[in-house]
């Protein structure tokens, strides 16, 4: 309780960045709404079926949940929780990416193995691009031209040209891609591989592959450390990378593609967020149902806080 | 008054000198635990899950959990070892010198008890560096907040040494007290499994975890070391130490059984 006190002042004499953590639940069908500052579920909103991707408009006011069972991706008021409206998503939408222009959602169609791209403003489908078996992970780089989904049984990069909103290029990355992200200025791309155990970084420019991280956590079973969700830290020096149900998170070198620590969490660890000065780390752990809160400075877990069943995604808001 | 403290140094001067003395126990003492630490718990990490109980907030690997157990079996260790002591002095005529000291005989032993406790708060200090230097670490805070919850919890298992010496009548005897009384209050507590794991297996055996004296200390132990309190852990601890410094005494009176048969 004392330490809880001692973190809890702490928070409050550093930077004023107060903020939410909002994760979806999964098997609850609702999101829960997680205080920066007290570390506490302040707030708990009913959603459609099965909530997964979850992201915020530019300016955090509209909310946009991946309703994957409801086959819809819904907009929600984040001051009230109100569903202000669906958008026509595909079937079974699990992830998402909003383009820099705060109004192109990508969306992966799961079990339609095509990418949605979806207006938010006139709320109509601009295109249904082909991809691999599967879709999942989606990523827009900075300067907003290109567009990733990742297929996990096609086991494939799909680079998407947001102009034409055509392919240009595919490429093979390991078993089971999960989640993407641009970094170093959009120069890189990193895909997650589940069931490969991997991380691929490509060079954007040419599409080649120029890295590869293994992990490796003691005492556990490699087919157990599966790389899902993974976020970088504000100098994007260093990754942490969710490993499933190896229930750590991997700390790893940007630059060297060095493994550094692992990190405990709850039970398989999906994916992540930080807060607004990107000082704590909340990562979904989706069988514990819970969400850890890791101290990035020291890469120390400093608590797990109770959501609903099968947490999933995870978007920060500032409030202030 | 300064006579009475006089004996204190002396006594603790004592324990002090017989334990630089005897450098391999006190490496002895440090390698049991560890041995706990590095081999037994390395082996369970992946077999135990442990769900988030007070004072944890998140989750925590097993070696880290059985961090408390060890320091409390250190001091469970040296509470018996010092009784162990006490016999072989009754046996070897030391004791009756001391008593015939002319301050009471209940000062001289809870000399004895704060002596013993001394040493062995240092060698659980030991431990935790050693523990620290493997990447186990507490909260740095937690490292001094502990000091009191050892000093109680060393207090109550060096008086029940104390007690059972005064019943142990030959040092051959005391291989006993391994079997009756180290091993069970040991196993049967929260230093190895959380008490909700025992009673996953047996209610009847989380019962006798739960009133079992070593339990408490264990938990005292390891709430001070988060920086946390655990009041009903305190009480128990105090009652117990309380219950067997009063039956120790007892024990090394006149009335009792223990000095009078030997000397």
């Amino acid at each position: 309780m004392i330490r809880s006190a001692t973190l809890i002042c702490g928070l409050l004499v550093s930077p004023v960045w107060a903020g939410e953590i909002w994760v979806t639940n999964e098997k609850d069908d609702t999101v829960s709404i997680i205080s920066t500052e007290t570390l506490e579920v302040i707030q708990t909103y009913p959603t459609g079926e099965r909530p997964r991707g979850i992201t915020f408009s530019k300016d955090f006011s509209r909310v946009y949940i991946c309703a994957s069972d409801s086959d819809a991706v819904q907009v929600m008021d984040p001051n009230t929780g109100e569903i202000l409206h669906d958008l026509p998503s595909g079937e079974d939408p699990e992830q998402f990416v909003l383009h820099p222009n705060d109004r192109h959602l990508y969306i992966a169609n799961e079990d339609d193995a095509i990418t949605t791209v979806v207006d938010t403003e006139t709320r109509r489908v601009i295109a249904q691009i082909d991809v691999g078996v599967e879709p999942e992970g989606m990523a827009v780089s900075p300067d907003g031209k290109i567009a990733i989904t990742t297929s996990e049984t096609t086991n494939m990069a799909h680079w998407i040209d947001t102009e034409t909103q055509e392919l240009f290029a595919n490429t093979l990355v390991d078993s089971r891609p999960r989640h993407a992200e641009f970094v170093k200025d959009g120069t890189q791309l990193w895909v997650s591989a589940e069931i490969g155990g991997t991380i691929t970084i490509f060079d954007v420019a040419d599409q080649s592959e120029i890295g590869k991280i293994d992990f490796e956590v003691q005492g556990v079973h490699p087919d157990r450390v599966q790389p899902v969700g993974f976020e970088f830290t504000a100098d994007e020096k260093t990754a942490f990378v969710a490993l499933g149900p190896s229930n750590h998170v991997a700390v790893v070198n940007a630059d060297t593609f060095e493994v550094e620590d692992y990190i405990l969490v709850g039970r398989r660890v999906w994916h992540m967020d930080f807060n607004g000065d990107k000082s704590l780390l909340f990562t979904t752990n989706g069988v514990s149902g819970d969400v850890t809160v890791i101290d990035v400075a020291s890469r120390t877990a400093l608590k797990s806080i109770k959501v609903g069943r099968f947490p999933w995604g995870a978007a920060y808001r500032p409030t202030d | 008054m300064t006579g009475y403290l006089t004996a204190l140094a002396a006594i603790v001067t004592r324990e002090a000198l017989r334990f630089i003395h005897q450098r391999e126990r006190f490496v002895a003492a440090l390698v049991r635990p560890l041995v706990w630490l590095l081999v037994f718990a390395a082996g369970f990490r992946a077999a135990l899950g442990l769900s988030i109980i007070p004072p944890y907030q998140t989750y925590i690997t097993y070696e880290t959990y059985i961090v408390p157990g060890l320091c409390g079996m250190i001091l469970l260790f040296n509470g018996m070892q010092s009784s162990l002591s006490l016999i072989y002095d009754r046996e070897m005529g030391s004791m009756k010198l001391l008593l015939t000291s002319p301050f009471p005989r209940w000062w001289l032993l809870m000399c004895k008890l704060v002596g013993a406790t001394a040493i062995s708060v240092l060698q659980v200090y030991a431990f935790l560096a050693i523990a620290a230097a493997f990447g186990i670490t507490m909260p740095m805070l937690g490292y001094l907040t502990v000091l009191p919850a050892l000093v109680v919890a060393g207090i109550m298992l060096g008086a029940l040494g104390l007690l059972l010496s005064s019943f142990i009548k030959q040092l051959e005897n005391f291989a006993g007290v391994m079997n009756f009384v180290i091993f069970p209050m040991f196993f049967m507590s929260s230093a190895l499994y959380p008490l909700w794991k025992m009673a996953e297996s047996s209610e009847l055996l989380h019962d006798i975890c739960a009133v079992n004296p070593f339990t408490h200390a264990v938990e005292l132990i390891r709430f001070a070391l988060y920086v946390d309190f655990n009041g009903a852990a305190l009480g128990w601890t105090v009652l117990a130490a309380v219950v067997f410094t009063a039956a120790a005494l007892w024990g090394y009176s006149p009335e009792g059984s223990g000095i009078r048969r030997k000397g």
